[in-house]
Formats: C-alpha cells, sequence, structure tokens
C-alpha cells in the first residue's frame, strides 16, 4: 500500500480507486486517526498480549535503549519491531511518534550485520524516512516496517545512543 | 511514547497520587511539540516532579495543528501520545495563558522552580525587496496559518484569482503550499483543511505554481517524500528548465545516500523523457508545477494601478564554493516572470516575549547551551525552535526537548538547580490570573472543542472542522 500510506486520510474514503500494492507480502490497513483513539487500540492490545504470552510469544529479541540499558524479551512472530516496543513497553524514548504510518524516522533501529542482510528489501517509501533518521548507520532500519520471524530468535537491536557526556560542560550551541 | 506508558499506566487520571507541596514544580511556556516532549521526559524520569503547561491560544498542539498540511494526517498522531501526556496526573495544561503578557517570565520563576520557554517562531523573515507590501503577497506562515486554521490569519483572504503562483524558497512548507494550491479540491475536501480556505481553493484560477530557490538542485532543501508527492500529485505536470540541471547527472556518485535518492528523483521528472502512459498523463495535465533554481527576487513588480502584485523581478545567480559550502552570487542578469500570488517561504522567525528573557536578535534565539539559558539568573531552560532555530521536523524537535530536560534533570540531580524550597506552582500563577481576569483553559475544556470540532467535521466527512475564532473556542471550552 506504498500510495496508499502517503495519501493519509483520504485513503479510506477512497479504497476503490487508489491501487493498492502489499509491502513485502504484507498489507496494512489504516483506522482513522483521532486523538484518543491509539490509547485505546494499545491497552487493547497490552491485555491480548498479557494473555496470550505464555502460548505464542517463541522469539527471543534483545532491546538496547538510548542510555545503552539492554532489556531481553519474548515476541509473537508476525508482529512489528514497533509493535513489540510498545506491548512490551520498552523503555526507548520518543519511539513511534507517527504510530506506524512512515511519517517519521523515530522507531529507527540499528541491527547487527548478519541479521540486517536477511531482512526484506526496504521499499522506498521506507527509505525516503529513513533517510532523515537521527544517528543513521548502514545497518539502520525503521522498526514499523521489520515484521518479527522465528530466526530473529536471539537477536539484538539497538536505537541511537544518547549522548551524555556534554551535559552541564559550557560547550557551544 | 512507549516508554512513557510505563510511567502512565500507574500514573493516569484518576490512579496517581496528587503532587506534594514540596515537590519540584516546572512551567512549561508553549503548548505545541517542545513543550509536550519536554514535558513528557520530565514526567517519565523523575517521579516527583509536577509540570504545568502555559499556552497562549485556547488549543493545544502548535505547528501540530497550525503547521502541518491538512493531508498529512499520520504526521499528526503525536497529537495522541501528548494528549496522554497532558492526561498524566503530574501534568496540567492551562490554554488562554499569554505569557509576557498575562503573567510574566519573572512571575513565573516566582512560583516554578524552574521554567522552560518552548514557544517557538510566532514571525517570519522578511525579504526585505520593494512590493513585498503589496496585495498578493503573503508569508508561507501567514498562507499556511489560513488553510490551517490559526485564529490570526483567519481573515487573510488570499486572492487565488491569477494563473501563476511563485514560492520564494524551495523547503517542505514551500512544497507544502505548492501542493495545497495545486491539489484537486476532491483530495482536500475530506482533511481538516478549513471550509473557507477550501471555498476559496475551488474557486482558485491558479494552473502554475514556480518554486524558485537561490541556489542549485544539489541545494534544494525540501525532502524526498514532499518531492515524490508533487510528482504523484493528480492532475499536474512537471515543467522545469533543462539547463537548470547540466553537470548534475555526474555529481550523483559523490553524494551522500539520502541526497543521491532526492537528486535521482529530481533528475528524472525534470529531464528524463518519461515513458507513454506517463507522458499521456502529462499532456492531459491541466495543472503544472517546477523548480526554478538560480534566482533571487529583487522587486515584487506592481500592477498598473499599483496597488496589487502583478510579477516578480527575479535575479539570476551563479554558485561559488565548493562541496557542501556554497553560495549565490547575482551575475547581473535578472529576469520578470508574471504572476499574481507571490508566497515567501524563507523560513520562521522567533520573536522575543519578555524584556526579563535574554534575546539574540541576530540569530533569532534564546542564546542557551544545551538547553540552559545564558546570560541570567538559574532556573530559565529553553526547547524546540527558540532554542535551535525554526528548522527541523517534528522527531528532531523531540530529541531536542529531551536534551533539554536532560539537562535540567542533571542541573536538579547536581544541586545546580534548587529545589529545596517550597513553591506555589499553579496555584500562584492562578492567583495573579484571577486578579487580571484571565481565565485559563484546562485540558478538559480543550476536550469539548476537540469534541465539537470533530462532530463538525464528522457531518462534512472531515476528520474535524476546526473552530476559527478565538471567541468561539472559549465559548465552547467553557459550556
Amino acid at each position: 500500500m506504498a500510495k496508499c500510506l502517503n495519501l493519509g486520510s483520504f485513503l479510506f474514503t477512497r479504497m476503490v480507486e487508489i491501487p493498492c500494492i502489499s509491502i513485502g507480502g504484507k498489507i496494512k490497513t489504516w483506522t482513522p486517526n483521532r486523538p484518543g483513539r491509539a490509547i485505546s487500540i494499545h491497552s487493547a492490545l497490552h491485555s491480548n498480549s498479557l494473555r496470550n504470552s505464555s502460548l505464542e510469544d517463541k522469539v527471543t529479541i534483545h532491546f538496547v535503549n538510548q542510555a545503552g540499558i539492554k532489556t531481553t524479551t519474548t515476541v509473537t512472530e508476525g508482529e512489528t519491531l514497533l509493535d513489540v516496543v510498545i506491548k512490551k513497553n520498552l523503555d526507548i524514548s520518543g519511539f513511534g511518534a507517527c504510530e506506524g504510518t512512515l511519517a517519521c524516522s523515530t522507531c529507527h533501529i540499528i541491527f547487527d550485520k548478519t541479521f540486517y542482510e536477511k531482512l526484506e528489501p526496504m521499499v522506498d517509501e521506507e527509505m525516503d524516512m529513513l533517510d532523515l533518521a537521527y544517528g543513521l548507520t548502514k545497518t539502520s532500519r525503521l522498526g514499523c516496517q521489520i515484521t518479527v520471524r522465528k530466526w530473529m530468535d536471539g537477536m539484538t537491536v539497538q536505537v541511537p545512543q544518547e549522548v551524555r557526556d556534554t551535559v552541564g560542560s559550557e560547550g557551544s550551541q | 511514547y512507549a516508554s512513557s506508558h510505563c510511567i502512565y499506566f500507574s500514573g493516569a487520571r484518576g490512579l496517581g497520587t496528587s503532587p506534594a507541596a514540596s515537590c519540584p514544580k516546572v512551567c512549561i511556556v508553549g503548548g505545541g511539540p517542545a513543550g509536550f516532549y519536554t514535558a513528557q521526559h520530565l514526567v517519565k524520569t523523575r517521579p516527583d516532579v509536577q509540570v504545568d503547561i502555559y499556552e497562549r491560544l485556547p488549543v493545544p498542539f502548535g505547528l501540530v495543528r497550525f503547521g502541518v498540511a491538512p493531508d498529512h494526517p499520520e504526521v499528526k498522531n503525536v497529537m495522541n501520545t501528548f494528549t496522554q501526556t497532558a492526561q498524566h496526573a503530574r501534568c496540567s495544561f492551562h490554554g488562554n495563558v499569554s505569557v509576557g503578557k498575562d503573567v510574566t517570565v519573572q512571575e513565573l520563576q516566582e512560583a516554578y522552580h524552574a521554567v522552560v520557554l518552548s514557544y517557538g517562531a510566532e514571525g517570519n523573515r522578511t525579504l526585505g525587496v520593494p512590493g513585498e507590501d503589496l496585495a498578493g503577497v503573503h508569508s508561507a506562515k501567514d498562507f499556511v496559518g489560513w488553510y490551517n486554521g490559526l485564529p490570526t490569519n483567519r481573515d487573510l483572504r488570499p486572492d487565488l484569482r491569477c494563473e501563476t503562483a511563485v514560492i520564494l524558497g524551495q523547503g517542505n512548507v514551500a512544497l507544502d503550499v505548492a501542493r495545497i494550491l495545486l491539489s484537486p479540491v476532491d483530495i482536500l475536501k475530506n482533511t481538516d483543511i478549513t471550509q473557507p480556505a477550501l471555498d476559496t481553493l475551488a474557486e482558485s484560477s491558479v494552473r502554475r505554481v514556480l518554486i524558485v530557490g537561490r541556489r542549485g538542485p544539489l541545494q534544494l532543501a525540501c525532502t524526498i517524500k514532499e518531492l515524490r508527492e508533487m510528482v504523484n500529485l493528480p492532475g499536474t505536470r512537471p515543467e522545469m528548465e533543462a539547463s537548470d540541471f547540466e553537470c548534475i547527472a555526474k555529481m550523483l556518485k559523490v553524494l551522500p545516500r539520502p541526497r543521491k535518492r532526492l537528486t535521482e528523483l529530481l533528475l528524472k521528472v525534470a529531464v528524463e523523457t518519461p515513458e507513454e502512459t506517463e507522458l499521456e498523463r502529462r499532456n492531459s495535465a491541466k495543472r503544472a508545477w517546477g523548480f526554478r533554481f538560480f534566482r533571487s527576487p529583487v522587486e515584487i513588480l506592481p500592477s498598473d494601478d499599483l496597488t496589487r502584485a502583478a510579477g516578480i523581478r527575479l535575479a539570476v545567480n551563479r554558485l561559488e564554493g565548493e562541496g557542501e559550502d556554497v553560495w549565490a552570487v547575482t551575475t547581473g542578469e535578472v529576469e520578470d516572470v508574471e504572476c499574481g500570488l507571490v508566497i515567501s517561504s524563507i523560513g520562521y522567525k522567533s520573536l522575543p516575549i519578555d524584556p526579563a528573557v535574554p534575546f539574540d536578535p541576530r540569530k533569532h534565539i534564546i542564546p542557551n547551551t544545551m538547553g540552559r539559558v545564558q546570560k541570567c539568573a538559574a532556573g530559565l531552560y529553553c526547547s524546540g525552535w527558540v532554542k535551535r532555530g525554526p528548522t527541523g521536523v517534528i522527531a528532531t524537535t523531540m530529541n531536542d526537548s529531551f536534551d533539554t530536560a536532560r539537562t535540567l534533570l542533571h542541573d536538579m540531580d547536581e544541586g545546580t538547580l534548587d529545589i529545596s524550597t517550597v513553591k506555589p506552582g499553579s496555584a500562584g500563577v492562578t492567583t495573579i490570573l484571577e486578579k487580571r481576569g484571565v481565565k485559563p483553559v484546562l485540558f478538559s475544556d480543550w476536550e469539548k472543542i476537540d469534541s465539537e470540532e470533530s462532530k463538525r467535521g464528522e457531518a462534512r466527512g472531515k476528520p474535524r472542522e476546526k473552530l476559527l475564532d478565538v471567541g468561539e473556542m472559549l465559548k465552547v471550552a467553557w459550556t
């Protein structure tokens, strides 16, 4: 649905007329954005994940946050890495500001080379936003576009590390 | 956003404990992205800090509401995370309070342990050319404010009864303006664009938009997403000067990826012969857009009766310098372009709001180090555009606000910022405001405005129909 993502809110009123392309086999449907709506979605996701966690979570992934702190979590195949960060309440500042609509770069994730090379290729729309990300690397992707797969078991991912050593010093702005 | 959920589920409305009288209290001036992200980080990191956000308008969210284009609703999703912040037990929003007028920064510093200035950039850079004040010439800030319902711009009434519009500047704001001017009304009518703007655009005669920059294609300031949107805009075709692109193709291989991809797309659109279906599409398109490079405005030319803009005189430039550091130099040649609408999109600009706050009159920012305001007593901080200058997307402001919050928290931890005294916080400010006859709009009051706008929008198939008048907002807020 590459085109649809860029055309925003009139997606759902014009579904018939706009050709929809799947991105790597995934068709995403978007619901209207109203303030407050995302809160109820995420509460629902949160409670679902607690119920099903023992049965379906089979992939272990390690997340290193901006302060270098690693959290290990087991997740379900088929979710995106953005879903994981939200559902598991991982302590990563400002992650997923646009809520997975390819309108920002805050779900920027850095992979190890071996895992990065196995990921499904990027579409233009992801690269367009990723290219604006803070701390971009050669093994960076947007977490909202990466689906958890079994082969990711044991993978470590990280977000750009925050620069702490200049706080309190008289650096120039 | 994700991490804030940890705190929010325990600190959400009704579930958290109210702040102790002696807790550290921080005041944030400005209810846009900078203000909210700064508040979010403070509240999440210290379990005892109380944060109050003051905003001049009755409605929150700043440029997310008034700047982001109506056809970019996904970008506005950040309002959800801001809403959570505002609803947190240790955070409160106070709209309809004009800092510098209703309450001074000094009074805020007496009521709070720290004050963070996050009030953005409400002014704009001027062209400084003759004819700038003619009818038909607008800043992009005002034009965008007009179609996005900013009360100050409600009566802008831009005259779109001309064929050609010239936009000066080639950043993302310039591209937003071009896209809104040329978008089919069928696309715009289901967005949160204001009804008066929609009606005006439906009657528009504008068929050609030129987006002018003083340097060349390799200095193009907009980003690739926005360029793609123009390229894909239904009913339009690109029209550019191939001569502007000589020597560009051979530079591609040395460019970093973001610039390379942008330039490749630009070349494809401007220079390459399109394949058949695209050629047909272009030939049947009734509206045109294009970049013009190496041009600087020298004068806006008046109509015969001298009241309105009828054209623009552009100086032709060449580039000097190398690599990242190139600048435009006039060649002496000029070119006149006939047009009836000139939109200057050359940058927003912060203004000083209180004489007690240091302000750099050259850079138009508050002088600071890592968000700590310089040349004044402790306890004053800044975040967002007023700190760094008016560039960058929401994510840039987010990171910047987190940086300021970290500086503030560091100062609290180190004792550089004294939080041992008891401060009255919002209770103190409310007393001052009452005496001056100012009544704040609380977040729950905004929610009534929000609900009314959504209701009106639903009747028209739009996400919301914005209230355009502060008086009407207040009336709804306080019913």
